[in-house]
């Protein structure tokens, strides 16, 4: 059994594990907080700021990322203070001049009051893409063929495949897809054949030898039974006709 | 080869056999081939040196030596005579046969290679009575005059390693830890963290496998102390690591070099080599039965690899991008393991620590800022070069008793201290102690010790935008606050610079400034608007000009700057028409002024830095 930690959180006690991190206790209780670089299923990376908190232990204050600060036995936090509100409003602001007509980039600053940003329109960009890095981490932490990587650094900074050519290593999953927050990963399934085209890839789409739908990409089902040691035939039907 | 030292007693015995090689009166020469004199030509003049002493037969009667930086960088060549500590400058082939004719054979001072004091035009002969000498403290830079850095026996004979001797076979790593703690020594990176208490941490760290690091990955621009340390004295920076990986209980260590910097990567490999063939590096040090291997590494030229989680990140061969501290790196660093991260002067200052006690490096300094710190003083002023300074000391004192004041006599008008991402401080702060605290509150840092000093011709708009414009290329773009907020911050001054500020922007830079020190992953984006906060405190009034009146006070923007001809005070002399690069300006006869095309002219400034009359006019 592990360590039991006490902490507060806008005022209400919580008892909690050690080592989990303020974001999950915030959510497992229901109080919510913005995110957009976290994921359950890959570690934190505190790149989006959205998540900070006012974090208080003994007499010191200060503003972290509730995604990667590990709880502390009598911390105090406050994820909605005025301090913080005037931060993320902030980072919306920011993100919005980035991504000026990316509808989740809008929505999120309209739930804060934000329809322009304060910087001059001419030097707003259209971007889709926030740099998370959420799919890079996910192809390299969860399907673990780190097929592309952040390359470049500063402004220059983009999620790309290797030498900005062809992902070669990319097996056509899709997780990069799936885990944008924002939609600036591009994928579409047309014509038997799976497109994603951030990457510069595409696959075949393997038919079911029953139903005839083109289910997943062959390099994904053979990626699956190579390393799971699984039969020839394993993925000849689809997960329905199974 | 020799064999390795097996004991204390026999690195004494060594220490004493070549102390005693100093004192034989031969005639000492000093020549400083550090990386800044060195296209001064010091390489020839070494030569030269060598080749005249060897003509001349006075091997036996001459000990010439080729050392690392001296520190007067502004005056290389430079070398420095015993007896007589006389110090000779800008010296040129030609007059290395004088030298050893007059100055060695004949014991005379040649007066035309002497330092002249800018104001009196004295000569001064010693060294040690000069201005920039004088004034500093030279604990950690004093010894690179005696040693020929790629040769271990001269840091042997000036009592080297025998700190290490004593941290090994008399000090427990707890006492040692102790009294670096008592020394109150500071970590020289910039934040200023106590190093024994850093060293206390790691120790009691959970983990078998401890790492000490040292972060050699000195990125700011304009800085390069510790250059001068590593290259100049590699072997204290290496002594000062293996006691504190003593102290710690590490016994591998990473040295974490910037590539840029070719000299130091091959002084301190050719420092570590020797040390292990003398037994004062690798497994069982001087047969006390510790074990400590180094490797080194090179950065591959980020600015952000300084900071110590990218530093770790690069080391581990990824990517070069910081990570929260909510854990310190002394608990999970380099591969998640306990890891001691300390700066080049930090490790160096440790030996003299060890040798000479904590009572005595804590009377170095002031209260709560002890020991020296080494600056590199730049920019605007006569003396420009490395600095050792008591920490405390007054910025004035470095500027004008060290630095010899402003170029040209002009006005001074700001000194920014710390690197990119430090502030700018006006006059009225010159009289403030330079020390971690005091910078601090004026709204800029320690840093790694760059000193930048800038005169009235500079203007501070421009300013800040040109080190936003550093970081924006620098900043690793992982989070939004520093990524995105730089970038709009430079775009903003951009306009100021350019005619199109908005009376509202001097606000919304301090508001993406405050957001960037409260919201930023790590110190890269949490420092950087302080070029940005210091230059609106101190130089409001030039933001203003910029935004209200659409003129740049110190006539440096080029779209808010005219330049035209004071037609009384133009001789006709025709040197601005020979230089102007785009033919703007036309000579109209002798005596006659010369008359300019503002439509030509590309604001280059070249007519105005060329004329002696101050005919050419900046409104």
């Amino acid at each position: 059994m592990s360590e039991k930690v006490s902490l507060t959180i806008n005022g209400n006690k919580y008892t909690t594990q050690k080592g989990q991190y303020v974001l999950q206790v915030a959510r497992e209780n229901g109080i919510e907080i913005p995110t957009l670089c976290n994921h359950e299923a890959i570690e934190p990376y505190g790149a989006c700021r959205l998540c900070i908190v006012e974090a208080t232990h003994g007499t010191r204050t200060r503003i972290v990322t509730s995604c990667l600060y590990p709880v502390e036995e009598g911390l105090v936090v406050q994820t909605n203070s005025p301090r913080i509100i005037k931060n993320r409003k902030m980072l919306l602001n920011l993100l919005l001049a980035r991504c000026s007509e990316n509808k989740v980039i809008k929505d999120l600053a309209a739930e804060y009051g934000i329809v322009k940003p304060p910087f001059r329109e001419e030097y707003w960009e259209k971007n889709d893409c926030i740099v998370c890095g959420l799919c890079v981490r996910a192809c390299e932490q969860v399907v673990g063929v780190s097929a592309i990587s952040l390359v470049n650094r500063g402004i220059h900074k983009e999620p790309a495949p290797p030498y900005l050519k062809r992902a070669k290593a990319c097996i056509g999953c899709g997780s990069c897809f799936y885990v944008c927050p924002t939609g600036a990963v591009k994928m579409e399934d047309k014509n038997g054949v799976r497109h994603i085209y951030n990457w510069n890839v595409n696959f075949k789409l393997k038919k079911c030898s029953v139903c005839g739908i083109q289910w997943a990409p062959e390099a994904q089902l053979e990626y699956i039974r190579k390393k799971w040691d699984l039969p020839v035939d394993f993925f000849e039907t689809c997960p329905n006709c199974k | 080869m020799r064999t390795k030292l097996k004991s204390r007693k026999e690195l004494e015995e060594l220490q004493k056999k070549l102390h005693r090689k100093l004192d034989t009166g031969k005639t000492r020469i000093s020549i400083c081939n550090g990386t800044a004199c060195r296209p001064y030509g010091s390489n020839p003049v070494a030569e030269s040196f060598k080749s005249e002493i060897a003509k001349q037969g006075l091997e036996d009667k001459v000990d010439f030596k080729v050392t690392g930086c001296h520190g007067f960088c502004e005056k290389g060549p430079i070398a420095i005579i015993e007896p007589g500590n006389i110090f000779y400058q800008k010296i040129k082939v030609d007059d290395v046969p004088e030298i050893i004719q007059k100055s060695v054979l004949n014991k005379e001072v040649i007066s035309k290679l002497l330092f002249k004091e800018q104001s009196t035009g004295k000569e001064i002969t010693a060294q040690n009575e000069l201005p920039f000498y004088k004034n500093q403290t030279r604990i950690i830079l004093g010894n690179n005059l005696l040693i020929d850095p790629t040769e271990i026996e001269d840091y042997i004979a000036t009592g080297g390693y025998a700190a290490l001797a004593k941290a090994l076979f008399e000090l427990q790593p707890d006492k040692l830890i102790g009294i670096v703690k008592q020394s109150g020594l500071r970590g020289r990176g910039g934040a200023g963290f106590s190093t024994g208490t850093k060293w206390e941490s790691c120790r009691k760290a959970h983990g078998d496998i401890k790492y000490v690091i040292v972060n050699a990955d000195e990125g700011d621009p304009g800085a390069y102390a510790n250059e001068g340390l590593l290259t100049g004295n590699p072997h204290s920076v290496l002594e000062g690591l293996i006691i504190g990986a003593y102290a710690i209980g590490a016994h591998q260590g990473f040295i974490y070099v910037r590539n840029e910097y070719p000299l130091a990567l091959k002084n301190m490999t050719i420092a570590m080599e020797q040390a292990e063939k003398h037994g004062l590096l690798g497994d069982n040090i001087l047969g006390s039965g510790f074990d400590f291997h180094v490797r080194i590494n090179r950065g591959g030229g980020a600015f952000v690899c300084g900071e110590s989680t990218a530093l770790m990140a690069s080391l581990e061969g990824k990517v070069g991008e910081p990570r929260a501290k909510y854990i310190h790196t002394v608990e999970r660093g380099l591969w998640d393991r306990p890891s001691n991260l300390n700066n080049v002067e930090t490790w160096a200052n440790i030996p003299l620590i060890v040798n000479n006690g904590p009572e005595w490096f804590s009377k170095i300094g002031s209260p709560g800022n002890s020991g020296t710190k080494i600056f590199s003083l730049t920019g605007k002023v006569n003396n420009t070069g490395l600095v050792e300074v008591p920490m405390g000391i007054k910025l004035r004192d470095i500027i004008f008793s060290i630095g010899g004041g402003i170029r040209g006599n002009k006005k001074f008008k700001a000194v920014q201290t710390g690197g990119p991402s430090g502030g700018c401080l006006p006059e009225k702060l010159l009289d403030s102690p330079v020390d971690f605290d005091e910078l601090t509150k004026a709204g800029s840092m320690m840093g790694s010790g760059g000193m930048i000093v800038m005169d009235e011709d500079n203007c501070m708009v421009d300013i800040a935008r040109y080190f936003l414009t550093f970081l924006e290329e620098e900043s690793c773009g992982k989070c939004v606050p520093c990524r995105e907020g730089i970038k709009r911050m430079r775009q903003v001054l951009n306009d100021i610079t350019e005619g199109k500020g908005r009376e509202s922007d001097i606000e919304l830079l301090g508001e993406i400034s405050v957001h960037l020190k409260e919201s930023s992953l790590c110190q890269l984006g949490s420092s950087a608007p302080n070029p940005v906060l210091t230059t609106i405190q101190y130089f409001r009034s030039e933001y203003e000009s910029h935004i209200k009146n659409k003129k740049c006070p110190a006539g440096v923007c080029k779209a808010l700057i005219q330049f035209s001809i004071i037609d009384e005070k133009c001789p006709g002399c025709g040197m601005c028409v020979k230089t102007c690069p785009s033919n703007a300006i036309t000579f109209m006869g002798k005596k006659k002024p010369v008359i300019l095309d503002q439509s030509k002219c590309i604001k280059c400034r070249t007519c105005y830095d060329i004329c002696r009359m101050g005919a050419v006019s900046i409104e």
